[in-house]
């Protein structure tokens, strides 16, 4: 049952009253209502009682956590008698602790990417480049850090038995199936440099390999190279050859994040930036890993495949229309031993409402994770 | 006395999380913990979990603000991670190999039996947590657990605004205690 919007509204006022952060007047007010009321007063009790146990289990989960950190880096360091880490072990062990470095360097990276890429030379001369000079700068100190990281990790990672496992990925971006067999579309942008790449979902976790690449229209065609996979038998949605109409409403699914994120919005321009015609303009919230995200209507057609927005802005982003996964498929079929895909073109969302065509096609996007 | 000076300050330095404390007191004191316990039908694996225990029971005392231990540090962390390792060898029908001498050891029986309610309590605590399911489960722990504001957590959940990411928060949090005291009731009062 959903709790009542007044429901709500008492619990911020019982948080904001136990940690003193409200108004002189509201919190006489409130001690007044406590005192009347005993269902509030017994709240306020029962909510103390319960943030203090939470923060305690967050001290105790902190600290049991430090302990486990400080012991490995002693023992590293030959600081107590304790066996040093090997093979797999060290491997998670060095990830771990240049983690936050590498954080920095891949988010850095991923926006350096999404610049280049969509960007950078179409851009006209009075644009700001200052503030991609200093990006990239900052990215090639890290960039420099993370490279002796990977060097060390491989080191060792060729020591011990080099399964896929070990592989430290970080999050690039979005995919989505086009072909049941195992298909998938994203940004060349998402995957480019990729030594490894795997995707996820609540279905589970693949390895990927690229089959295709188109720099300019951005985008990449991946094939799903793992026993674990069973085909899809097919997809709930198709891919429109149409230019999408202005004002039309869209939606997409996208990993921003660790998790599945829904975001809606409408067309806002045919093109893309600077009148690019490959892309066209959206109005939707997107972050980083929202890249190779399918742009759906609202007939659960897949009008393009998000792949950027420009830097100081934010609320809009840009796609790439689905008609040139078409082209590029052609493209694709012209080299030799070219995989015979077969895209979709008639989608079985039309007349459901909005959560339903998510929760079908929820099982279609995936994570990019690249390393 | 000057080094009970010092064992307090590391005591208060422990309270306040500083890593640096931590680090010593964990240097200073494991390999005699790892000592007893290898010389005691355990393993090195076996000396890192009781030591580690020993240190959460330090832990917790001094966060209650208890900085006095009537003895040494040392003493304190070798009789409690005595008592713990004698619990588990009972459990599992286990001897001490060598007897260990009465003397250097304090009674602690009380204190760990605090620290296994507390334990019990964080479990339930964890498990509540982990049936709230995503995305309650990440979006409660960056705000009560890391401490992050409404602000960062909507920009990072993909809420549209603060108030969305914080009227979502409070619906997860009514799960939450609702599960948690469910179970919390149902353990107490059964004892």
């Amino acid at each position: 049952m959903e709790p009542h919007m007044d429901d709500l509204r008492l619990l911020d006022a019982v948080e904001r009253y136990i940690k003193g952060e409200m108004h002189p007047d509201e919190r006489m007010h409130f001690e007044q209502l406590r005192k009347s009321n005993t269902e509030v007063d017994q709240l306020v009790v029962e909510h103390t009682f319960f943030l203090q146990q939470m923060n305690r289990f967050g001290e105790w989960k902190c600290f049991k956590s430090a302990l486990k950190e400080i012991h490995v880096d002693l023992a590293e360091k030959g600081q107590i008698n304790s066996a040093r880490l090997q093979g797999k072990a060290k491997v998670i062990y060095l990830w771990n602790r240049y983690k936050r470095v590498s954080a920095i360097a891949a988010s850095i990276a991923v926006v350096t990417t999404l610049v280049i890429s969509s960007l950078v030379w179409i851009i006209a001369p009075a644009s700001p480049r200052s503030q991609f000079e200093e990006l990239n700068k900052k990215f090639s100190q890290l960039e420099d850090k993370t490279r002796k990281q990977a060097k060390e990790i491989d080191r060792i990672k060729n020591k011990a038995t080099a399964v896929p496992q070990d592989i430290p990925f970080t999050t690039g971006g979005t995919g989505f199936i086009i072909d049941a067999k195992g298909y998938l579309i994203t940004n060349a942008h998402v995957v480019e440099d990729a030594q490894q790449i795997a995707i996820q979902n609540n279905r589970g976790e693949y390895l990927v390999k690229v089959v295709f690449q188109d720099r300019e229209r951005d985008i990449a065609i991946l094939k799903i190279d793992d026993p674990n996979f069973k085909p899809y038998i097919s997809l709930p949605y198709g891919l429109s050859k149409q230019t999408a109409k202005l004002a039309e409403p869209i939606f997409t699914l996208g990993y921003p994040r660790n998790e599945v994120v829904y975001s809606q919005g409408y067309l806002s321009a045919k093109t893309g930036f600077n009148g690019d015609t490959l892309s066209c303009q959206i109005e939707i919230n997107a972050n980083r890993g929202n890249s190779g995200s399918p742009i759906l209507n609202r007939k659960g057609e897949v009008i393009g495949i998000l792949n950027g927005r420009q830097t100081n802005t934010q609320g809009f982003a840009f796609a790439v229309q689905s008609k040139y996964i078409f082209d590029v498929i052609e493209t694709l079929k012209k080299q030799d031993n070219s995989p015979s895909i077969r895209i979709p073109s008639r989608s079985l969302l039309n007349g459901l409402d909005r959560t339903e065509q998510v929760r079908k096609v929820q099982d279609f996007v995936y994570m990019v994770k690249v390393n | 006395m000057d080094s009970e000076l010092q064992e307090v300050g590391l005591l208060k330095g422990l309270a306040a999380g500083d890593r640096k404390v931590i680090e010593g007191i964990y240097k200073d004191h494991f390999n005699m913990i790892q000592s007893l316990i290898v010389n005691n039908n355990g393993s090195s694996e076996d000396a890192q979990d009781i030591f580690q225990e020993a240190m959460v029971v330090l832990y917790e005392k001094v966060r209650m603000g208890s900085f006095e231990l009537n003895c040494q540090l040392k003493t304190y962390l070798y009789s409690v991670s005595k008592r713990l390792w004698l619990k588990r060898l009972q459990q599992n029908n286990r001897l001490l190999s060598q007897e260990i001498d009465p003397n250097t050891t304090i009674p602690v029986e009380e204190e760990i039996a605090t620290h296994e309610k507390r334990d019990a309590e964080f479990e339930l605590m964890s498990q509540a947590i982990q049936r709230l399911g995503e995305p309650c489960k990440s979006l409660l722990e960056a705000y009560y657990l890391r401490k992050m504001n409404m602000q960062d957590i909507a920009l990072q959940f993909g809420y549209t605004n603060a108030d969305n990411a914080k009227n979502q928060k409070y619906k997860c949090l009514i799960r939450l205690k609702k599960l948690f005291f469910s179970e919390y009731k149902n353990g107490t009062s059964h004892g």
